[in-house]
């Protein structure tokens, strides 16, 4: 079984603590969600499940057969238009360019952009098509495990809803598992089947929580429902408070 | 291959788009002419007379037989430079210690008036091929270096991070996303050595040597032979707006289509 088993987990920059004593662990087919307020560890934790960082101190055991990262800034190469971006993951795995530009269109259609984006570089972009073509790119090489790291917190309502439907659609499948990093509580109970609550200073994991409907299944009001619900909770306001106020 | 495909399909545009400049150039030949006609055909021969004696000049295969002469040099020099101005730069680039170290010795070689290097090249070498080279080495080289450095230095950690999340081979790594990045920087550097090479290798044979191009205008000099001069200076500027315009401009332009 794929599995991605975090024990233990401590990181420092220096001599400041980053990350104290995290464990988790995130079953094939599950949407797991770290949340917590910018500055607590989110992305250095991620970047220590995706290999991007060397672990000093305790275990991450990474079985999935493929991964693949969204960044929260596209991250696009400024050098190659949408289709050589988007190939690039394919290529890496030793695809054949005709293939792999073929099978880059055709996600690249699923993700809203059009033939005329095709040939574009970056620049030419705005700043939502570069992130459809990011998606694009991390989720043509079909990954088991997504790595997200804040990836709509720059976008605009309409193509935060239009990218998550693409996931959840995929999360519903069972096509894909995801370790998922966000500081926006309701995006999270949207995707996620767990939740982690992260605190900073050290970065540490405070509460968890576990949602069973599936999540195409879930409306607005339940979302609302949710949040409202977790926000009674005086941790999580004590945790929030500074996006609160 | 696709890439030169592009650039010869593109050229007539480009050239096109160069009527701005061709009408400033006549704009300067018309200034020259009021200038000549101000304070004499001793001082400034007209552009015609100029043009005439140019032509009568590249009749003649001695003045050819120069500019092979001055055109090895400068290509030697500028070529030696081109490859170890390129390597050390990276290499340095991508250490950061030597990076630090070589910044001092950068410094010295910008800092250092070719002259004074021509002065010790005559001292080292004698009069001759070698001095000429050599100071075209020194005086291109930094430009080629520091180019290179800091095209590696910039690297941006972002797009490094992402191409190890996307477990880029080393090949892919190099060729998609470093090398665009790095030529950016370097190719801009090679033009300005270039032209700088260009300058200094006629300097140079002005001082050093009896032949070449800088040693016909020596010559001109000693003789008072204002129109030959001058037609030198035409062959000079004349090729060096060749070489940048109509062969660098065309592919710098291809290779920074995604720059801003
Ligand atoms: N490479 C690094 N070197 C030193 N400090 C870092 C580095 N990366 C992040 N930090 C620090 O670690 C803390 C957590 O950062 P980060 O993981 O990016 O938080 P988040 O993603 O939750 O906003 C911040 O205080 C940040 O300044
Ligand atoms: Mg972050």
């Amino acid at each position: 079984m794929e599995k991605l088993e975090v024990k233990g987990l401590n990181h420092s920059f220096g001599f400041t603590k980053i990350l104290k004593d995290i464990d988790f662990t995130l079953q094939k087919g599950e949407v797991l969600s770290i949340v917590g307020p910018s500055g607590g560890g989110k992305t250095t934790l991620l970047h220590l499940c995706a290999n991007l960082l060397d672990v000093e101190e305790g275990k991450v055991t990474n079985t999935f057969r493929s991964s693949a990262f969204a960044f929260q800034d596209a991250r696009l190469l400024p050098w190659k238009n949408v289709i050589d971006n988007i190939s690039l993951g394919l290529l890496a795995y030793g695809c054949k360019k005709n293939v792999a530009t073929q099978q880059s269109k055709e996600i690249a259609i699923r993700f809203g952009l059009e033939e005329d984006d095709f040939d574009k570089f970056p620049k030419d972009l705005s700043g939502g098509m570069r992130q459809r073509v990011s998606f694009a790119r991390a989720l043509v090489v079909k990954p088991s495990l997504l790595f997200l790291d804040e990836p709509f917190s720059a976008l605009d309502i309409g193509l935060k809803k239009e990218l998550q439907s693409i996931l959840i659609n995929m999360i519903d499948k069972k096509e894909i598992s995801i370790l998922f990093i966000t500081h926006d509580l309701m995006e999270a109970i949207r995707l996620s089947d767990k939740i982690l609550l992260l605190k900073a200073d050290p970065g540490h994991v405070v509460k968890k929580f576990s949602y069973d409907m599936p999540q195409k299944d879930r409306d607005d009001k339940y979302v609302y429902a949710q949040s409202a619900k977790i926000l009674q909770d005086e941790e999580i306001i004590d945790t929030f408070e500074l996006e609160l106020k | 291959m696709k890439f030169i495909i592009k650039i010869l399909k593109d050229f007539p545009a480009y050239l096109w788009s160069g009527w701005g400049a061709i009408a400033s150039i006549f704009l300067f030949i018309a200034l020259w002419d009021v200038g000549n006609q101000v304070y004499g055909n001793l001082v400034l021969p007209s552009p015609l007379e100029t043009f005439q004696t140019l032509f009568v000049m590249l009749q003649d295969d001695s003045l050819l037989a120069e500019i092979k002469t001055t055109l090895y040099r400068a290509s030697v020099g500028f070529g030696i430079s081109l490859l170890f101005g390129s390597l050390l730069g990276l290499f340095a680039g991508f250490f950061v210690t030597a990076s630090i170290m070589s910044r001092p010795i950068v410094t010295i070689l910008v800092g250092m008036p070719p002259i004074a290097w021509i002065v010790l090249a005559m001292i080292w070498f004698g009069m001759g091929d070698e001095t000429v080279i050599f100071t075209v080495i020194v005086a291109s080289f930094p430009i080629i270096f520091v180019g290179a450095l800091q095209g590696t230095r910039t690297l941006d950690g972002d797009l490094k991070e992402m191409a190890k999340s996307f477990k880029l081979p080393w090949h892919m790594k190099f060729l998609d996303v470093y090398f665009p990045h790095i030529f950016s920087y370097v190719f801009p550097a090679w033009v300005s050595a270039l032209g700088m090479s260009w300058k200094i290798v006629v300097m140079a044979e002005l001082l050093a040597t009896s032949d070449g191009i800088g040693a016909s205008l020596a010559v001109a000099r000693s003789q008072l032979d204002t129109p030959a001069a001058l037609a030198l200076v035409v062959i000079m500027i004349g090729s060096l707006m060749f070489i940048e315009y109509i062969i660098l401009e065309p592919i710098k332009r291809e290779v920074e289509l995604w720059r801003n």
